[in-house]
């Protein structure tokens, strides 16, 4: 197998993590958990898939996915915000919620084609040596659209004044309520976000990086894997980034595993239609567990970790907790 | 417009219950009308969905075999949940509990021909065990080194998946389909249908023991949570970790057993399961029970007695759903009952007051108010 082909798929499928997991970021920087990622993915992918397929148009479909991503998270939102709801159990209704939606709106979707977005190469990059054909030729563009958020993300949270704002509201609410910022309205607002970029990345798997649509296969638990990647990176999008393509260039390592049919001289016990290749399905999962626990680690090791009012419902009036 | 939520000082009994069913009732109303709006009849669903759950003692005794690994997964949930330890890790727990119970008599673990008396409690205690380990993973991990316990149950869920799909292609394939051979008559729970002979009326009915498992559980774990010292701490650690640490309660060490208990109780699941309904172990052995234990957790509020309601609810909506289309409208009227139960606590935990214009009265500082104690639906 090419290496080359191998990075070059590992970007497209590790951008669908990537916007996730920074989606993720932004909610959960501002304090609010959402475990509803796998929900809105879905019903991102499902609704970017049947649009593109009733308009013919993928802008339209991915449009139109981003905006239901941005309700989920509005719903999200509301009902932990407004309403002081436990953003565990929200976020587990709206996985539930969108997972059940999306089966019920992809009915009849299987086996259907539709327009894929376009996949370009860009001028002068493309023609570097060695990196230029991997990473900047014949790529989604969505793909592009993750090289240039990843940065523009980190520079927000980190070096403007709305991201100072952000982490304010994420690590002491009250103190940033007594100064003036709008706590409810930039939480809100952030969560949105996040549900605009499940959205949209569930609209990638279907019109960019896998077309088609397989039910909750679709997305097969990559929702959740963007959230561990979140403890992974320990709310940095550069981390993020880092995670989601290392994570999606190993996956096809380990598919390609299949291929070979001896391994140091022993017959290859993964080979397709072996039943030993379910060990290799499960190695994703156990690569999450693993980043999982690395990262509480290192983030109890150096103190940092997650943003101190996360998950907790600020009222305006009742004593810190 | 604004409103305004007030902390209740006193919530009057009839309150929760009301809510609940309300919730329930405006979750089917809104699911009706997505059937409506995707093309289907919301009415002639919801009849058939009755018809096909209640109708007659035999498709009774059918919801009734769905509800019983409902009942034990739904008491593994409510078990963790109460101590606000978010176990979403059932529906793994459970298919290893199916695996350990299938491994007695598919390794085989004892002489063939062992009477039933003794293969299946035998079976019972290889399900417990191996939900129990597969819960204790997640639980030491967040004891120990603090790990997220969502993530990773959630991910041993689809760990547990290819671990059943390996044995059931591969090591105990029968004839190469995905299943394995079918188990001894030994080992089946007996049904009611068993019994035809002395009641006649019992003919083709299918309850199976699994359900006296599922009750009798349920008895136990309320015992356990109302009644003894270390129940009374778990449910103090779930309204108040800090009381809890205060009152010199070690934390961690409840977690890890809850965590472990938990994971016996959905195992058990899995072996009651395989013993009691399909007598052989299959990849597609869970319509999802493990996930939909969630939400008859949340919709029992944790209390014991009240899973078995919401189990056999539940477990109707699974039986009935098997025909409705599209397919995916039991998952959806699930996650919408889960939402109205969530926004149905806030009424039941706040006043509501509506103001026309301007900024309404502050919301009075309340110091005593715990947050913890509104979502867990109370002692």
């Amino acid at each position: 197998m090419d290496l080359g082909l191998i990075v070059a798929a590992g970007l497209a499928t590790g951008t669908v993590l990537l916007f996730a997991a920074i989606g993720e970021i932004f909610a959960e920087r501002a304090g609010v958990l959402n475990l509803g990622v796998e929900g809105m993915m879905l019903m991102g992918a499902v609704t970017g898939f049947s649009v593109t397929g009733s308009t013919g148009n993928p802008w339209f479909g991915l449009g139109a996915a981003m905006l239901v991503g941005g309700l989920f998270g509005l719903l999200h939102g509301v009902v932990t915000i407004r309403l002081r709801a436990d953003q565990v159990v929200s976020g587990l209704a709206l996985t539930f919620l969108g997972t059940g939606l999306a089966r019920v709106l992809g009915e009849g979707l299987t086996n259907t084609n539709v327009e894929r977005l376009p996949t370009i190469s860009i001028p002068v990059l493309a023609d570097l040596p060695i990196v230029g054909p991997i990473v900047f030729a014949n790529q989604s563009v969505l793909v592009y659209v993750g090289f240039g958020l990843v940065p523009l993300a980190w520079f927000w949270i980190t070096r403007t004044r709305p991201g100072l704002h952000l982490r304010a509201v994420g690590e002491a609410p009250a103190a940033a309520d007594a100064q003036g910022i709008g706590v409810y309205r930039l939480r809100l607002g952030y969560v949105v976000v996040g549900g605009i970029l499940a959205g949209l990345a569930g609209a990638t798997i279907t019109l960019a990086v896998s077309p088609g649509w397989f039910g909750d296969q679709t997305v097969n638990g990559r929702g959740w894997i963007a959230i561990g990647l979140v403890i992974f990176a320990r709310w940095s999008p550069i981390w993020a980034a880092f995670g989601a393509y290392l994570f999606a260039a190993i996956s096809p390592f380990i598919l390609g595993l299949q291929g070979v049919p001896t391994i140091l001289g022993v017959e290859n016990p993964f080979l397709p239609g072996r039943s030993a290749t379910f060990f290799l399905e499960m190695l994703p999962y156990l690569f999450v567990i693993g980043v999982v626990i690395l990262g509480s680690r290192s983030a109890a090791r150096r103190r940092i970790g997650a943003p101190a009012a996360l998950g907790i419902p600020y009222v305006r009036g009742e004593r810190g907790h | 417009m604004t409103f305004h939520l007030e902390p209740r000082t006193v919530t009057p009994r009839w309150l929760s219950p009301l809510v609940t069913v309300g919730a329930v009732a405006v979750a089917l109303v809104i699911s009706g009308g997505i059937i409506g709006l995707v093309g289907g009849d919301p009415v002639r669903s919801y009849a058939h969905i009755l018809e096909a759950s209640f109708g007659s003692v035999g498709v009774l005794s059918d919801t009734l075999v769905k509800a019983t690994p409902l009942i034990l997964t739904g008491l593994a949930c409510a078990l963790a949940f109460r101590m606000r330890l978010w176990n979403i890790g059932a529906e793994g727990q459970f298919l290893l509990g199916a695996w350990g119970a299938s491994a007695v008599v598919l390794f085989p673990l004892v002489p063939a021909g062992t009477p039933g008396i003794v293969l299946i409690p035998l079976m019972m205690i290889a399900g417990m065990l191996a939900g129990g380990i597969w819960g204790l993973i997640p639980g030491v991990l967040r004891a120990r080194l603090g790990v997220n316990e969502i993530i990773v149950t959630l991910m041993l869920n689809y760990i547990a998946l290819a671990w059943i799909q390996f044995w059931v292609f591969g090591p105990w394939s029968e004839g190469g389909f995905q299943q394995t051979h079918p188990f001894p008559p030994e080992a089946a729970l007996p049904r009611l249908a068993d019994f035809a002979s002395i009641v006649p009326g019992f003919a083709g009915l299918t309850v199976h023991l699994g359900l006296v498992f599922g009750l009798v559980a349920a008895g136990l774990l309320w015992l356990f949570l109302e009644r003894s010292r270390f129940g009374y701490e778990i449910r103090l650690i779930g309204d108040s970790p800090r009381a809890a640490t205060y009152a010199g309660i070690d934390i961690k060490r409840r977690l890890i057993i809850v965590f472990a208990i938990s994971g016996a109780l959905a195992g058990l699941a899995g072996m009651s399961e395989v013993n009691g309904a399909v007598h052989r172990l299959q990849d597609h052995i869970s319509p999802g029970y493990g996930f939909t234990a969630v939400i008859v957790a949340y919709l029992a509020k944790f209390r014991p007695g009240r899973v078995v309601v919401a189990a056999i609810l539940f477990g109707a909506l699974i039986l009935a759903g098997r025909e409705i289309q599209p397919s995916g409208v039991p998952a959806m009227i699930q996650g919408i009952i889960l939402f109205t139960l969530i926004v149905s606590d806030v009424l039941v935990r706040y006043q509501v007051r509506v103001t026309r214009g301007g900024r309404g009265p502050t919301v009075p500082a309340t110091p005593a108010a715990s947050p913890s104690a509104g979502s867990a639906g109370g002692g």
